[in-house]
């Protein structure tokens, strides 16, 4: 049982190191899908030299990382490849357990009989398409801390699933504190406790990406627009954009109710699209988590649930790549 | 008849005892000016020709003069009005000076360089609570700009073309291409920035060039490399500010006010010559207004306010269609000099003849037997003067139209000790590299030197990146001060201390990203590129004589500019080119496809979103057709089930 895993990780640890080492890794580095102005490690490097000159890397525009990556990577820094798979192995090992706990929520009883069987399947099909999918590779050998903020939701997933509030809550603060969005994963994880007999509590930390100071080209929705928009309108536009990603929670949790780990899952699909700089580490991390509903594909309800997700994530994908040509072809 | 004849007498006793005030108020200014010609007399060395004093004291009698006149001039206004202030004459008349000079330099390359300086000196304080109201030689215009905006320094230029140090050597006043500003403020003022801004909105206006779009965008303070180069030994960085528009172009307009503010304006003396149709056919042209104070004597006791007005131009020997190589005050500025300007002290012409000291590679003519040495640029150099003041001067034609004339075309320059280069590399429109390569050509002795570097916002530079490389090894800055940008209010500022090893070459690289602008923060030309103003290298450099570290010492104006602190080394400061990157562009004609476009993907995606949460199915019956609708009644009546 164990023996596919480990060679499963064998594989993909030699795969990212193979590329760490080859030239790609620069070129990689440099794609503005893999890496976003807020994620960049280009910019954590940028933010410790400035610290080293003893500049405050908050005084100019470059850095937009929380001073508690600074810290971390401040000792870690000659060891980043290393820092990187870790995490990454991290998440592959919580994806497991996230898998289980949420097959233990679907409640599709035709499945009790061959659970465990179906577990490890389940296990293996995880793994497979979290560590080998092209986009978690890129991601982590360009050193995008977005491999770092997934870990640390998987964490949050871990911490919730077994029914940890304290562990849970620091978690989802840790990857608040990232990036605002992971808020909106507050109201699925009370559910979730709501439905254990459990109350949780979370506290907030601001962050100033969600005005989109930064054009550069991202696949996400926004840059485009905000590129080409007048002075005027900018103000209603940012705030008709960033309301999408947190105006779904309270819906979603209405419908979803007794289904919080769909829920979450839902809520993070939902993120990744209307972020303001989305990479392709945020999309590989709910792709992750799809073939743990592999078996809903008999049931008709949720499987337009994902073929909608899957419907507009092609849309974004598609459309953003248009843009993307034509603004360096053009 | 006795009252009218009467009153006669008193009238004219009145006007005696007037004309007796006025006579003992200049007996009271004489022994001043006399005591100042006197002092000048002692401290001039041998440049000066014996017929001199006779002159300057012929010269200070007829400012005397003159100021007798306005002071009669006044006193009468006086008389006659309701006087609120006290009469001048009871208050001493600040001394103020004028001296012109042009400098005429040829180069190895067959080109000329002509540099005018034009100098006002007064003896006022700005800064006191009376404003100062009696303007004569120092154009009122920037005694006012100084005055309200609290100035302790201002130094503005204006420059056409790019100065070429490894064909034309180094110029006596530097300047970068565009419009360049640096000012002091005193320490009186309260908000820095909104003087600033002030002041740079009120020199647009008077040099009619668009200084209004200084801004905080390129505005930098430099910690070490812009310290006053007058009086004053300030630490606070603070009160300093540099700003640079390499964009600017230098047309008739910046000229001709810049031209009134001289005391002759353009009638008289040397600026006669500064005609703007050849002026501007020229490769290089660069006019600037400096303002500072300066000591009067060595012990400083004393300080006065010193306005120099310099113009330099250099003159391509094929732009202007000549087959040989003669230079003529004529081919230059299509005029020749009539006079002086009669309100200059001093008014002297040129010519660098020291590489030509038996006048084997060219000649002159008029000859002139004045000649004098002065010690610029850490070389002695040797010059032929023409004192314009003389009648002599002008010949019997009464004007002055210099020839040069080439015999013959050997000669190599000496490389300047120090030259910069800089540019951009890389490829593609997301990232590239900024290159300063900087070149110290002694044999045997290194220096340091000061490097600062602005760079717009929208160029992100990564500080990770830089690296100092001479001679192929590292060479670590001793001091390094780096401001990093903020989007859209500031832009980065780089300085740093470098040792330069002799007989090197010096890389400094470091590696930026473009960031994409706001549709509307394009120029209307986006495709031209963004400037990137010049890195300023400032440097002691060592010189081969000894430098005079007395600056209260009559000396050409030329050779006076930078002050000297020691004697080993002087002063230089090298200006590089600018840079031109493009940016990446959006399509401008795409706003109205992108906002539909991205309006539907949100619209589709919420509205599917919503029809899931909020949907419901319920299950109805299909309606049948009228004929099954009839047949179910009838088998219901018969009590059969429907179909």
């Amino acid at each position: 049982m164990a023996a596919p895993l480990t060679l499963l990780l064998i594989v993909a640890v030699t795969i990212r190191a193979a590329l760490f080492r080859s030239s790609l890794a620069e070129l990689i580095a440099e794609r503005v899908e893999v890496v976003s102005p807020i994620t960049a490690w280009k910019r954590v490097v940028e933010g410790l030299a400035l610290l080293d000159l003893g500049v405050s890397p908050y005084s100019g525009d470059v850095f937009h990382e929380t001073p508690l990556i600074i810290y971390m990577f401040h000792f870690l820094v000659d060891y980043a490849e290393i820092t990187f798979m870790v995490s990454l192995n991290t998440k592959r090992h919580f994806e497991a357990f996230f898998s289980l706990g949420a097959l233990h929520f679907t409640g599709c009883s035709f499945l009790l009989g061959s659970i465990l069987k179906f577990f490890y399947l389940l296990l293996k099909l995880s793994m497979a398409s979290y560590l080998l999918n092209p986009f978690t590779i890129l991601s982590c050998v360009a050193k995008s801390t977005c491999g770092l903020n997934n870990a640390v939701l998987a964490l949050f997933f871990l911490s919730t699933i077994k029914g940890n509030v304290l562990l849970s809550a620091i978690f989802l603060c840790l990857a608040t504190y990232q990036s605002i969005y992971p808020i909106t994963l507050c109201a699925p994880a009370m559910l979730y406790f709501m439905q254990r007999v459990c109350i949780s509590n979370g506290t907030v930390f601001s962050r100033s990406s969600l005005s989109v100071p930064d054009l550069t080209p991202n696949i996400g929705l926004f840059w485009y627009f905000f590129a080409e928009m007048f002075e005027h309108f900018r103000l209603f536009f940012l705030c008709v954009f960033q309301i999408n990603v947190f105006f779904y929670t309270i819906p979603l949790s209405i419908k979803l109710k007794e289904h919080p780990v769909f829920l979450i899952f839902m809520q993070l699909a939902v993120i990744s699209i209307f972020k303001s700089y989305p990479t392709v580490g945020d999309v590989a991390l709910y792709l992750a988590f799809l073939p743990v509903w592999s078996h809903l594909h008999r049931c008709e309800q949720a499987h337009t649930w994902f073929w909608l997700t899957s419907f507009l994530l092609h849309k974004v994908f598609v459309f953003s790549m248009t843009r993307l040509f034509n603004f360096y072809l053009a | 008849m006795a009252a009218h004849r009467c009153s006669w007498w008193s009238w004219l006793l009145i006007l005696f005892s007037l004309s007796v005030f006025v006579v003992a108020d200049i007996h009271e200014t004489t022994p001043v000016n006399d005591h100042h010609g006197g002092v000048d007399h002692n401290a001039q060395t041998a440049e000066q020709t014996a017929d001199q004093p006779a002159v300057e004291e012929r010269r200070w009698e007829a400012t005397e003069v003159k100021e007798a006149a306005t002071v009669d001039a006044a006193a009468d206004i006086q008389g006659t009005s309701a006087p609120e202030t006290v009469v001048p004459s009871s208050v001493p008349q600040p001394k103020d000076d004028f001296q012109e000079e042009l400098v005429i330099r040829p180069l190895h390359s067959g080109d000329i360089y002509a540099s005018f300086q034009f100098r006002t000196l007064w003896d006022t304080d700005f800064m006191r609570e009376n404003k100062v109201s009696h303007y004569r030689l120092f154009p009122k215009s920037l005694g006012q700009v100084i005055s309200k905006f609290s100035v302790r320094e201002l130094h503005i230029s204006f420059t056409q073309g790019y100065w070429r140090t490894m064909q034309w050597g180094q110029p006596f006043i530097p300047s970068p291409p565009g419009a360049e500003l640096w000012v002091w403020f005193q320490d009186s003022v309260t908000d820095v920035d909104a003087t600033w801004k002030e002041l740079t909105n009120v020199l647009s206006g008077i040099f009619c060039a668009s200084l209004n779009f200084i801004d905080s965008t390129n505005t930098v303070q430099p910690s070490a490399s812009f310290k006053p180069l007058g009086i004053g030994n300030v630490t606070d960085h603070s009160f300093v500010r540099y700003a640079t528009l390499p964009r600017e172009i230098v047309c008739t307009e910046n000229l001709t006010p810049w031209k009134k503010l001289l005391p002759c304006g353009s009638k008289a003396g040397l600026a006669v010559l500064l005609k703007s149709e050849k002026l501007f056919h020229s490769s290089f042209h660069s006019q600037a207004v400096h303002i500072r104070s300066v000591c009067q004597d060595w012990q400083c006791k004393t300080t006065s306010w010193e306005l120099r007005q310099t113009l330099n131009s250099v003159f391509d020997l094929h732009n202007s269609g000549q087959t040989k190589r003669e230079w003529s005050l004529f081919k230059m500025f299509s005029r020749t000099l009539t006079e002086a300007c009669p309100l200059a002290s001093s008014s002297k012409l040129y010519i660098d003849i020291t590489d030509n000291p038996q006048g084997e590679q060219f000649e002159l003519s008029p000859a002139t037997s004045l000649l004098s040495q002065a010690v610029v640029l850490g070389d002695r150099r040797t010059f032929s003067v023409y004192d314009l003041t003389q009648e002599t001067t002008f010949g019997s034609v009464r004007s002055l139209n210099l020839l040069i004339r080439w015999k013959s075309n050997e000669g190599e320059m000496l490389r300047p000790l120090l030259h910069a280069e800089r540019y951009v590399a890389g490829y593609g429109l997301q990232t590239g590299e900024i290159h300063t390569l900087m070149y110290n050509n002694h044999p045997y002795r290194s220096f340091p030197v000061l490097l600062l570097d602005s760079v717009p916002w929208y160029l992100r530079l990564y500080i990770h990146t830089l690296s100092v490389t001479s001679k192929g090894k590292d060479n670590k800055p001793s001091y390094i001060h780096y401001e990093p940008s903020k989007d859209r209010v500031k832009p980065h500022l780089l300085e740093m201390l470098i040792q330069l090893p002799p007989n090197s070459v010096t890389e400094v690289t470091v590696q930026f990203e473009r960031a994409l602008l706001k549709w509307t923060e394009y120029p209307p030309d986006p495709n031209h590129g963004f400037y990137v103003g010049s890195s300023v290298i400032s440097s002691l450099v060592p010189s081969t004589v000894a430098m005079h570290t007395n600056s209260t010492q009559e000396r050409p104006l030329f050779s006076s500019f930078f002050p000297c602190k020691e004697e080993s080394s002087y002063f230089v400061r090298i200006y590089t080119e600018p840079l031109l990157v493009n940016l990446p562009t959006p399509d401008f004609s795409m706003p109205y496809n992108v906002i539909c476009l991205t309006c539907t993907v949100v619209a589709v995606g919420y509205g599917s979103l919503y029809n899931l949460l909020t949907r419901s199915f319920q299950i109805e019956e299909p309606n049948p057709g009228l004929a099954k609708r009839i047949a179910n009644v009838i088998r219901r009546m018969r009590g059969v089930p429907p179909l």
